[in-house]
């Protein structure tokens, strides 16, 4: 497939996986493998000083895979910007997916405090991968701030509900000048592959991987969706019509007429 | 002395380092990243970094998530 690039580095996959809520390392790590991503999120948390429990980076390999970094958690801009300077702090490369998501019911991005935080952490010099709802201005504004891609949401994290913003997401592909990735809600390989067709850049999944019993067969069944979709971008697909049109010919007919 | 750690009120002997406490919490340094009254630290520069009373630390670590 055709390689993707933000912030000029390229990457041979255009699936991004979320490490969270997988049942064990080792499902997390099947799902990992079998996706083929080469861009994996992770959260950062308060030690549980009484069970300070697995150091959960021994088990992703960080030859193979960046380590994206998010700021779920954040309420505003300010602990947005916190969790990411904690982040780098940390030893990780300056990539950051900025997520500030104040209600805790559809957990939905903040506009304002979105692009806050976004002026200042591309002031500091990372890579801002902002997570937003699905708004075209927005998404406008955030790409004139300097982040290195735009987020737009399918459905609220978690819900596997797929492409339910689909007609705003096309007005920010047909605008962007960064890579659009579609994040949170896409439940399905057939949900992927319709972003992908749609012309989307990559995806990114968490919740479909985990909440299987199969992570590696799912890892798999979503890398060839995001692929069959990327393909399908690529070549073009035919105009839909609302009266048919005949695949067969429509003369020599074995019937008298 | 009493100390804020992760949000809650914790006792330590008076002169405990940062490396003496992870050590204490069965801790790696390289796990963690720290937080010493809202300064963001780099662990193993401070490991030999004295704690004092009301002192408020987080101690951060990865996890998973999306």
């Amino acid at each position: 497939m055709d390689p993707l690039v933000i912030a000029g580095r390229k990457f041979n996959s255009r699936l991004m996986v979320g490490t969270g809520k997988f049942s064990s390392n080792l499902a997390m790590q099947s799902a990992m493998e079998s996706s083929g991503c080469e861009i994996v999120t992770v959260a950062l948390r308060r030690v549980d000083i009484n069970n300070p429990g697995d150091n959960m980076l021994q088990h992703i390999d960080r030859e193979r895979y960046l380590l994206l970094p998010n700021t779920s958690g954040a309420r505003d801009a300010e602990e947005a910007v916190r969790l990411a300077r904690l982040a780098r702090a940390a030893g990780c490369e300056p990539w950051i997916k900025l997520e500030v998501t104040p209600d805790p019911y559809y957990l939905l991005p903040d506009p304002i405090e979105t692009l806050k935080a976004a002026i200042i952490l591309v002031k500091e010099g990372f890579n801002v991968l902002p997570y937003m709802p699905a708004d075209p201005v927005l998404a406008r504004h955030l790409e004139e701030a300097g982040t290195v891609t735009v987020m737009p949401l399918g459905a609220p994290i978690g819900t596997n509900r797929g492409m339910r913003t689909r007609d705003l997401i096309n007005i920010i592909i047909e605008q962007a000048n960064v890579p659009v990735v579609v994040d949170a809600g896409l439940g399905a390989p057939s949900h992927v592959a319709e972003a992908m067709e749609m012309g989307a850049d990559a995806v990114l999944v968490n919740t479909a991987l985990a909440d299987t019993p199969n992570p590696a067969l799912m890892g798999e069944a979503f890398k060839k969706g995001v692929e069959a979709g990327r393909m399908a971008y690529l070549a073009g697909l035919g105009p839909q019509r609302a009266k048919a049109q005949a695949s067969s010919p429509l003369t020599g007919f074995l019937r008298e007429e | 002395m009493n100390m804020h750690v992760n949000g809650e009120n914790h006792q330590f002997d008076a002169g405990l380092t940062i490396g003496q406490l992870l050590k204490q919490l069965d801790l790696q340094p390289d796990r963690v990243v720290l937080e010493l009254n809202q300064n963001i630290l780099n662990t193993t520069d401070n490991i030999n970094t004295e704690l004092h009373e009301k002192d408020k630390l987080e101690i951060i670590q990865f996890v998973g998530g999306g």
